[in-house]
């Protein structure tokens, strides 16, 4: 039958699912890019859901995106403008439509856009949306409630539990107008509704519905190919920023050859952190889900007295709470990671939504002089190493770290070239055990004290947050004793910045324009940068791991460029430290719309900047 | 590690930190410090396995003064340190040290849940009834109408009870005791010790400064036989002397009241309640815990109040991490990452028939 249907080659396509939060929109998302990847495209996602977990159905607030980009050559974004929206009722439509491209395919069940719905979404009652939309758009109209009940017509399932296999026949139809084979989709309905023959049956015949009914209807004549992309060999799998960074924390715990111990209290969009090392127990990971995000770190902080590789999980109202105890471990300098997952501020804000505003409150939210190291990770994948080096940095330099990850990372995915285990290098950590040579606050070169747990014969000695004296540790108050400690605690975190490779800078080592960045807008750069590249403009991208300190290198490296660009999703933060050390007229972009950056507008500034015009 | 020190040998003066003690002289905190470092050392658990911990107020200061490990924290939060600690290495004999403001205002949502977790922490909190280390605000143990620098027309807050706190919270052990009996003190640290999980022992403690004579009635010698009622498992409740003793009223409207004990025969001696501080209901051990704080026309009880076994959190945490190694075995970094659904790209993908089936 396929035969009357044109076939064409794509390189990209980008698809938005939504939907009522209770739609499923999560799980098709999901399901087609585990199918795309495993078919071997390159894929970045970004899901989008309300702050509420179940809003009224039908409601503008209610509703919740899944956002897919899968391309046959590399991408860094989950895709600027949709090409296809698949929109399951009217309020999603209509909260969706806007990023939908001229001439993009929108496809709709039309069963939802009765009266009351469309009133419901903010539509007139009997306004006739989806005919008013066929002048922009191709739109698909398919009557998935009512061809699911048709399809499920012999099953035993109650009404609501047949309405609830819908899902299926939206991704049943992708399946078709991608040609993309659903047996990764059927092996992972067995395994989730193996003991549910009835729940299983329907929903296999519900996707196998919609792939034949792509086949059928006149609406759709032509399928798409997205061809493999050249990817460098090795082993992968999708993994979500909030996933790697949970690994990447027990792998460093392996390292280190310390137990790990998170102390943490359920925040979005951090709390599969917790979720996911609960899973660990065999890994000697020991999670507390403590009463308050204080309880979190303070445990945290027993633990790392009692020599666990310790962390806490938390987003930015969190940080507040816990900057009180951020500051002992500043002044007990104990091994600590904090882990901040950033969202929308400031106060509860948007607690689902992305930005990058906690950057100068990790770095200056305490009160006296308290320097933190704080790096950031820059994608899914890259939070995995992220943890890695905060364990590295926390236990080598005696220092809490801060490492920060933000939502779009967090609950974003891309395919993971997973790591030879043997590239791993071990984290140093030399327990102090010999009581005659210990003094609590005796420094290495690198001026880190010694680590000496409880439980250490000889060498009992006692913590506290009253300023002390260098070496012994003593409790001291005096004026000598805190100019000295402070300009050594201060020199200690200073020092790490010999121990960070060398800046990578992409692109131009020299010229016009120099993109500087960090955090999750790294795709959004890197897509700019090669644009510019492809333009002829003689631009470089740097993105930075380390914040505090910074790179040694990254003064001289911004001073080969004529101007510097610093975008971020936030009012200037890091342009704010950058500019203050370096003393460079950098130009910042900045966004708050909640969203990732837009590739062509962060191409159009930086051709503004090139310029002069900006 | 090293192997662990023999306990055997350990005396007072091995507890004893070098350095001076900085608290007002005449504070009761000398001698509970000194009652602990009495009765460290008869426990048989090396030094180096004791850990204090503490948060801020005057009786945090005290692990400066003891030469075990330990940790001055910050205000409240000595359990949630404590509980990382314990939790991180179990084999710790764990010590906090707070005080009514300390535990009980700013820290009493985590003494909550430390207890009700029933993490094997001994927690000592230090009740003066007043601020000190700020020099004299009221406490939540301050009685209502007392005069502060902050109550200049007397307080009009509620105190609470320590032991009715900890009560309410699920406490496994819960015991009141005295700075000036040492004695007693130590004794009742001695069954702290024994505990396995939170004992929660409150220690009314003078501030000679701020509030001196809180305690005066239960030490003055005129009143002192009417005011303690020194519980003891298997013993019925008896003061003054054995001249009264506490019987229990029941039905409707069930209460504890005083009566006389005449001695005359067994008969008598019977009506009074006997203490049972294993009973599985608390019930009866918070009857017991508000004399004479919540009601002052009733002696007040001192001694273990309660001690009853459950298991502790720690325990229980390590129970689950055995049998989920002997479940699924021990932890291997390459299944961490090698894991989920994986798929190779090799080399020679150029060949690979493209994108249909």
């Amino acid at each position: 039958m396929t035969q009357t249907k044109t076939r064409e080659k794509l390189d990209s396509v980008t698809i938005r699912f939504c939907g009522d939060s209770g739609d499923g929109m999560q799980l098709t998302g999901t399901q087609f890019t585990n199918t795309s990847a495993l078919f071997g495209n390159d894929i970045a996602t970004y899901p989008n859901f309300p702050a509420e977990i179940r809003a009224p159905q039908g409601t503008l607030a209610g509703v919740s995106g899944f956002q897919l980009h899968f391309s046959s050559s590399e991408i860094y974004t989950a895709g600027d403008e949709l090409d296809v929206l698949v929109a399951m009722n009217p309020a999603a439509l209509k909260t969706n439509i806007a990023d939908l491209k001229q001439n993009g395919t929108v496809i709709v069940n039309e069963d939802e856009f009765t009266d009351a719905n469309l009133k419901k979404a903010g539509y007139k009652e009997d306004a006739n949306v989806l005919e008013s939309l066929k002048s922009k758009f191709r739109v698909i109209e398919v009557q998935l409630t009512k061809l699911t009940m048709t399809a499920l017509e012999d099953s035993s399932l109650t009404a609501k539990d047949k309405d609830r296999c819908k899902n299926m026949f939206a991704l049943g139809l992708l399946y078709f107008i991608y040609n993309r084979p659903f047996d990764q989709t059927e092996e992972w309905l067995k395994a989730k509704f193996g003991k549910k023959p009835e729940v299983l049956d329907a929903n296999l015949k519900v996707l196998k519905a919609g792939f034949h009914y792509g086949d059928t209807i006149e609406a759709i004549q032509t399928t798409y190919e997205i061809p493999k992309a050249k990817i460098a060999p090795g082993t992968y799998r999708n993994i979500m920023g909030n996933q790697a960074i949970a690994l990447g924390f027990i792998a460093a715990s392996q390292l280190a050859g310390r137990p790990l111990f998170l102390g943490s209290y359920p925040i979005t969009p951090a709390t599969d952190i917790l979720q996911e090392l609960a899973k660990y127990k065999h890994y000697n990971v020991r999670t507390f889900q403590a009463e308050d995000e204080i309880a979190g770190i303070g445990s945290a902080i027993g633990a790392a007295f009692a020599g666990h590789v310790a962390l806490t999980t938390t987003s930015g109202p969190g940080i507040a709470l816990k900057s009180e105890f951020m500051n002992l471990a500043v002044m007990t300098e104990l091994p600590l990671v904090i882990c901040n997952v950033q969202r929308g501020g400031p106060s509860t804000g948007l607690p689902t939504k992305q930005e990058q505003t906690d950057l100068l409150q990790v770095m200056f939210g305490r009160n006296g002089e308290s320097p933190i190291p704080v790096i950031a990770a820059s994608s899914p994948s890259d939070c995995f190493d992220a943890a890695i080096e905060a364990v590295r940095i926390a236990v080598e330099h005696m220092t809490p770290v801060v490492i920060l990850s933000d939502t779009q990372i967090a609950i974003g995915s891309e395919p993971w070239k997973l790591p030879e285990i043997e590239s791993l290098k071990p984290i140093k950590v030399n327990l102090h055990t010999d009581a005659n040579t210990y003094h609590p606050y005796a420094r290495n070169e690198m001026l880190a004290r010694p680590w000496a747990i409880p439980g250490t014969p000889g060498c009992e000695h006692t913590l506290g947050g009253l300023e002390k004296e260098n070496i012994t540790g003593k409790v001291n108050l005096s004026a000598e004793a805190h100019e000295e400690m402070t300009r050594i605690r201060s020199q200690k975190i200073q020092n790490i910045a010999k121990t960070i490779p060398n800046t990578e800078v992409y692109g131009e080592k020299k010229g016009d324009l120099l993109i500087l960045g960090w955090g999750s807008t790294y795709g959004a750069i890197k897509s700019c940068t090669d644009e510019l590249l492809r333009r002829g403009h003689k631009v470089g991208q740097a993105h930075l791991r380390h914040l505090n300190p910074m790179p040694n290198d990254i003064g001289e490296i911004a001073k080969n460029f004529k101007y510097v660009m610093i975008p971020e999703l936030n009012l200037g933060q890091f342009n704010m430290l950058f500019r203050a050390k370096f003393l460079i007229d950098t130009k910042p972009v900045n966004q708050m719309n909640t969203k990732p950056f837009v590739i062509a507008d962060l191409v159009k500034a930086a051709e503004e900047i090139i310029a002069g015009k900006r | 590690m090293t192997t662990a020190t023999d306990p055997s040998t350990l005396t007072k003066k091995d507890f004893v930190a070098e350095g001076d003690v900085k608290w007002c002289p005449g504070c009761g905190d000398y001698s509970i410090l000194s009652s602990v470092q009495t009765v460290m050392p008869t426990l048989g658990i090396p030094k180096e396995k004791f850990a204090f911990i503490s948060g801020i107020g005057c009786s945090s200061r005290f692990p400066y003064y003891m030469a075990t490990y330990g940790f001055h924290t910050i205000h409240g939060r000595a359990l949630t340190v404590a509980s990382g600690l314990k939790i991180a290495n179990p084999d710790l004999s764990v010590w906090v040290v707070t005080g009514d403001g300390d535990g009980l205002s700013i820290g009493g949502n985590h003494t909550m849940h430390a207890i009700r977790r029933n993490m094997d922490l001994k927690i000592l909190l230090f009740n003066n009834r007043i601020y000190g280390l700020t020099k004299g605000q009221y406490s939540p143990t301050s009685e209502k109408g007392k005069i502060t620098k902050t109550s200049l027309m007397g307080s009009i807050d509620s105190p609470l009870n320590p032991v009715s706190f900890a009560l309410a919270s699920g406490a496994t052990f819960v015991a009141r005791t005295a700075a000036h009996n040492p004695k007693h003190l130590q004794a009742t640290l001695q069954a702290a010790a024994a505990h396995k999980g939170t004992a929660f022992v409150e220690i009314l403690q003078n501030c000679n400064i701020f509030n001196d004579g809180a305690f005066a009635k239960y030490l003055n010698k005129n009143t002192k036989e009417a005011e303690n009622l020194f519980v003891e498992a298997g013993q019925p409740l008896l003061f003054n002397g054995d001249t009264k003793g506490i019987v229990l009223k029941s039905g409707t409207n069930p209460r504890l009241i005083i009566e006389e004990n005449t001695g005359q025969d067994k008969q008598d001696i019977s009506k009074f309640m006997v203490h049972n501080p294993t009973e599985d209901s608390a019930l009866l051990a918070y009857m017991i815990g508000q004399m004479g704080i919540e009601d002052t026309s009733m002696p007040t009880a001192m001694g273990v109040i309660r001690n009853v076994i459950k298991p502790t959190y720690d325990e229980a945490l390590y129970a689950q991490e055995a049998a989920s190694i002997e479940k699924k075995g021990q932890g291997q970094l390459k299944k961490l990452i090698y894991a989920g659904e994986t798929w190779s790209v090799s080399d020679n993908r150029k060949k690979d028939p493209s994108g249909s089936f």
